[in-house]
Parts: structure tokens; sequence; C-alpha cells
């Protein structure tokens, strides 16, 4: 598998400390300074069988993608080494194939992309304007409203699926048929519910995490803008959008991956035609469905992977930021 | 897909980016405008209103109302506690309940061990950012993904012919019979599991060799120099250093295993006893039709996050006093 760019390791700091302990035990037991080295193997083996296991089975679905579909049905993914043979047929036949019965993941690779876009850039706009004012502007309540929208963090999806389907059934369906009556170039059905779906979910945490950065500016920057006049809308434009910039990427990437991989959401609020349903949901679909036809499910997985690996890998030093940063998602 | 159909998609999303956009800078300009003596009311509204709104009707609004649904039948009549009264005596919803109380135990266990062990092994060795990286990458991955390649792992076929799950393969190999993996109960529950394991034991490890990093290495050294060996300094010295990241890792895992849903329904759909509430939950309120007892499942799921939503709180307002 291509894994990038990792920076390799023994860093200066290593180097420092790997010293520091290699003097440590000089004066150590030679039985002591054995057993030490027995235990530290034993560990290193231990690491490498979990390295392998966690990367197996990936591979092996890996592999089987470019496998043709009679060698996938009869043998083994391993049989592979001993007998190489490689075709793109499974991909071609995922992405490109028309016919009634191919996955035709072409268009749910485009509405994956078309929500996890403005699923991620919604939320993030909205919640850094919250996380401002809970910042930066005071009023009464500030504090309690905060733990409230804190504690919707840890709220399951699950509470809110039901009804806020029968909102978007009530005012959001209709409204947009009446604007399409009117306008006809205004889609009567579109992305429109899973975005405001993942907007909403997304906020807590968002404002959670981009109000702890954000509360860290400096007071006496925001407050010499302030005191020479400066509203706080441009306060916030001017040197907190900027100035928050590191954390509001981190928390695009981690809001971007969510969006990308979810499946819950996508499968109540997008009405699951072609014209709306992301990839998570096609792919749930074929294996319930065609959960024997691997050289598709295999291919099919991988194009859903492609992306979150992407990101993953290159981005992956903003990610575990974001990571660390806290995240109790919903 | 017609060239049509994708024109059609980049315009709606390019539309409502600048619609969007059009209606935040609407709300900026205008406040930005409005008359002195209530501009600081203004500024104020405009800031959190948007998200204030969407909170309230898209998730507090939704709550309260979920909570009364699950005292009502599919009809809508009032049925008081009819809805949980069968979630705690039907026997599939006792499976559902004991299962999730299953992965609620393991998942976070099993993962934060794996991943602490893991932390541990390769800290400050050779490549272990190259080993992270191969254990952290199930997180990037969606859990629908992650159900398909192990359900390739799970794959069975009948006895005689080859075998194409590698599970299957190798006890085949080792002279046994193939098994139906995801069919035979109760085994499928921990098979499901592992999967989650796989997914979030790179999230402990990565949390967690964070958190190993900050231990000072002073007091490693002056550990090492009373000549314990390995394991009592990680007893002694590591374990009590990390202990408020291993709250967190714990914590965060047991939320997002309560409501696993991806897993189950992508690889078993909740058949052969493997169903869990949150799965349940969606089986009920949009298969079934019976939207009370979803959402009574869903007040169930709620009331099981509590103490650690009312235990976060606390924490919350204790580091706000500090500051």
């Amino acid at each position: 598998m291509s894994v990038t760019p990792v920076d390799l390791p023994v860093t200066k700091d290593g180097l420092v400390t790997k010293g520091a302990i290699e003097f440590a035990e000089e004066g150590q037991t030679k039985v002591g300074r054995v057993k030490k080295r027995l235990t530290s193997r034993g560990a290193t083996v231990a690491a490498l069988i979990i390295a392998v296991l966690w990367t197996t089975p990936t591979f092996g679905l890996f592999i089987s993608s470019f496998r043709p579909a009679d060698a996938i049905r009869e043998t083994g993914w391993w049989t592979f080494f001993t007998n190489p043979v490689l075709t793109l047929d499974n991909y071609q036949d995922v992405l490109l194939s028309t016919s009634q019965s191919a996955p035709q993941l072409g268009s749910y690779f485009v509405n994956s992309l078309s929500i996890a876009i403005p699923g991620t850039i919604f939320p993030l706009v909205i919640a850094s304007m919250a996380a401002y004012a809970f910042a930066w502007i005071k009023f009464k309540g500030s504090g309690w409203i905060f733990i409230v929208i804190f504690a919707l963090q840890i709220v399951p999806l699950q509470m809110a699926l039901i009804p806020l389907l029968q909102i978007f059934g009530t005012i959001l369906r209709p409204g947009q048929e009446f604007l399409h009556d009117i306008i006809p170039s205004i889609p009567e059905q579109n992305f429109l519910p899973i975005w405001i779906a993942h907007t909403i979910f997304a906020l807590p945490l968002a404002i959670f995490l981009l109000h702890n950065f954000i509360s860290e500016i400096p007071g006496e920057v925001i407050e010499a803008a302030r005191v020479d006049g400066a509203s706080h809308m441009q306060v916030f434009l001017r040197i907190v959008l900027p100035l928050a910039l590191p954390a509001i990427a981190s928390f695009a990437i981690f809001q971007f991956l969510w969006v990308w991989n979810d499946l819950l959401v996508a499968l109540i609020f997008s009405g699951g035609t072609q014209d709306a349903a992301p990839l998570t949901q096609r792919l749930a679909e074929l294996t319930g469905t065609r959960g024997q036809d691997w050289q598709r499910l295999t291919a099919a997985a991988f194009v859903s992977l492609i992306v979150p690996l992407i990101v993953f890998f290159g981005l992956q030093r903003y990610f575990v930021r974001g990571l660390l940063a806290g995240s109790t998602k919903g | 897909m017609t060239t049509a159909d994708l024109i059609g998609k980049i315009l709606q999303v390019a539309g409502g980016l600048a619609i969007f956009a059009a209606v935040i800078g609407l709300i900026l300009f205008l406040v930005d405008k409005a008359p002195k003596r209530s501009r600081d009311y203004f500024q104020l509204a405009a800031f959190i209103g948007p998200a204030i709104l969407l909170l309230i009707f898209g998730l507090i609004y939704p709550v309260i109302r979920t909570t009364t649904l699950a005292f009502f039948s599919r009809t809508g009549d009032p049925v008081g506690f009819d809805n949980f009264v069968w979630a705690f005596t039907q026997p599939d919803a006792i499976r559902t309940l004991v299962n999730t109380v299953i992965w609620v135990v393991l998942v976070p266990t099993v993962s934060t061990a794996v991943g602490l062990a893991y932390a541990v092994f390769i800290d400050k060795s050779r490549g272990e950012k190259f080993f992270k990286a191969l254990v952290f990458m199930p997180m990037a991955i969606s859990f629908v993904g992650a159900g398909i390649i192990w359900k390739f792992v799970y794959d069975f076929k009948s006895q005689g012919r080859d075998q194409i799950g590698l599970l299957n393969a190798v006890v085949v190999a080792f002279g046994g019979e193939p098994v139906q993996w995801l069919q035979s109960a109760p085994l499928n529950t921990f098979l499901l599991i592992a999967v989650m394991v796989w997914i979030q034991t790179g999230f402990a490890m990565v949390v967690l060799s964070a958190a190993i990093k900050g231990v000072p290495i002073e007091q490693m050294e002056a550990a090492q120099l009373d000549g314990t060996n390995a394991w009592q300094r990680f007893r002694n010295v590591t374990v009590p250093g990390i202990r408020g990241s291993l709250v967190v890792v714990v914590t965060t895992i047991s939320i997002a295993t309560l409501k696993v849903f991806d897993i189950v329904r992508t690889m078993t759909a909740g058949n052969f006893d493997t169903s869990v509430v949150a799965n349940e939950m969606y089986t009920q309120a949009f298969r079934a039709n019976e939207p009370g007892r979803g959402a009574a499942l869903a007040v169930i799921l709620f009331v099981l996050v509590l103490p650690i939503v009312i235990y976060n709180v606390r924490v919350l307002r204790t580091q706000k006093e500090v500051r």
C-alpha cells in the first residue's frame, strides 16, 4: 500500500533522550541489562504482530480489488503472491458502467463531495461566529448557554432524527416546492436537508473547540482594536479569523472526514436515490443486496476510501492535532 | 450519470454556498450599520443568533419531542410506559440491550489496552511514525468501509471449496471446519466488536502516545536509577502521568460505542442476534414504522450517556473556575 509522507524518525530530540537512557543503563548490573533487552525484544515482536493484524484486512481488500472476478470468487487473495494477475476491470465496472445492475459510483462520488464540502463550510462559519461571541462579547447568561451547548455534544443523533425529519417534511419541503414553482431553476429535492442536518450536528463540538482557541487570543489585541472604534464585525473578520485559522483548518479536516464517512444522517435525509445519496449509503446498499459480488464490493470500498486516505496521509499532522484538541462527537 | 446531472449538482453546491455567503455577509453588514444605541444587542444577536436558532430547532426541540414521542403508540395514542416495557421485556429487545452492554464494556477496555500497549512498545523506536500511521489508518476509514473490509475477512464458503475469507482459511489450514462466522450467535457479536476495536485502537494509541511523551523524562530516569524494571516504571510512573488522557479516551470511545450503528447495519443489519440499541432504534423508527418504540430506544440511549455528560459538564465548570 502506498504509505507516503511519514517523517522518518530519530529526531534530534529522540537521539538526546536515547543517549540519556543508555547513559543511565551503564550503572546497571549485567543481569539488569539482559532483562531490559529481552522485554524490549518482546515488545518489538508484540508491536509487529499488532501492526500486521491491523493492516492485513485492508491490504487483503486492496489486493482483491485488482483481481479478476473469477479469481476473487475461487481463491483467497493471498494466492495473488504465487499467481499474480492484475486487472482494472472492477474499477471500470463500479465507476463507469452504465448498466442497471452496476453500482454506478460516479454520481455517488459527486454526491459525497457535494454533501461534504458545504457540510464542512456551513458549520465552521456559524460556529466560529458563535465562538467569538461566547469568548469576547459579554452578555448575561453567556456562561450557562455555553454549558448547554457543550452538553449537547454528547446527545445521541438518534434523539434528533425523527422530529428533524418531520420539521423538514412540514416546513422545508413545501417551502422549496413553492420556490420551485416560482423559479423553476431551484430544484425540488436536493442536498439542503443533509447540509442542514450535518450543520446542526456539528455545531456543539465546533463551537466548543473554536471557543477554546479563540478565547486564548490575547485580550489586549482585541481591546485595543475595540478602543480604536472597531466594531465586533471588524474585530472578528480582521483579527480573530486570521489568528484562529489553524484551529479552523484542523477542525475542518475532522468535519470533512466525519461527513464523508457518515451513514446514519445520509440514510435518513438523502432520500436514497442517485440524486443525493452519498457513497457510504450506496456501499451499505450493495453489501445488503450483492453481498457476494466481491469484485464489485472490494473496488467500490476503495473508491470510497481513497478520499479519506488522501486527506489522512496528506494532512495527518493537522488531523492528529484536531483529534487531540478533544473529540466527543455525536 | 449524465453531464446534465453533474452540472446540476455543481450548480446546487455553488448556489448553496453563494446563498449562504450572501446571508452571512448581509447579517454582518446590517449589524455594522445598526443604530448606535442598540448596536451591541444587534451584534450579539447576529453572532450567536444563527447557531442558537439551529440548535434549538435541530437539537433541543427534537430531544424534547422524541422524549414525548416515546410515550405514544404508532397510531398516536398515549400508551404510558408501554414502549419502555416492550424494550425491557421482549426477548429480541432484551438481546439488543445485552449486546449494547457487551459492546460498551469490551470496546473501550480492549481498544484502550491495545492502544496503550502499542503506544508504549513503539515509543521512541525506529520508525515510530510509520508504525503509528499503520494502526491509526482505520480511523480515517468509514465504518461502512470497515464493515466491508471485515466482512471479507469473515467470508464463508461451504466445506471443500477454497475459502476466500482469511479467518476461515486459517481455520481450515489448521484442520478445522469452516464456520459461518456472522451467522453464529453469540460469537458474531464479538466479531463485530473486533471491527470497532480495530477502528478505535488507533484513536486511543495516538492520544495516549502524546500523553506518554508528556510524562517528565526526569521521573523515568529517577525510577530507572532506583533499579525498577520496565513494568514497574510503566505501572508507577507512566500510568499515573497519563491518567487524565486515559479517562478522556475511555469516555470518548464509550460514547462512540453506545451510538455504533454503521458497523452493525452493514455487516449483519442487526440479524442473527447482533442488534444494538442504535441499530434497533433505526429499524423500529424507520423500517418497522414504530416511531414510539424507536423514540423509547433513543431515550434509553440518552439515559445511558447522561452520566458521561454530567461528568464532563462538571469538569468543564471546574476548569472555568480555575481560569
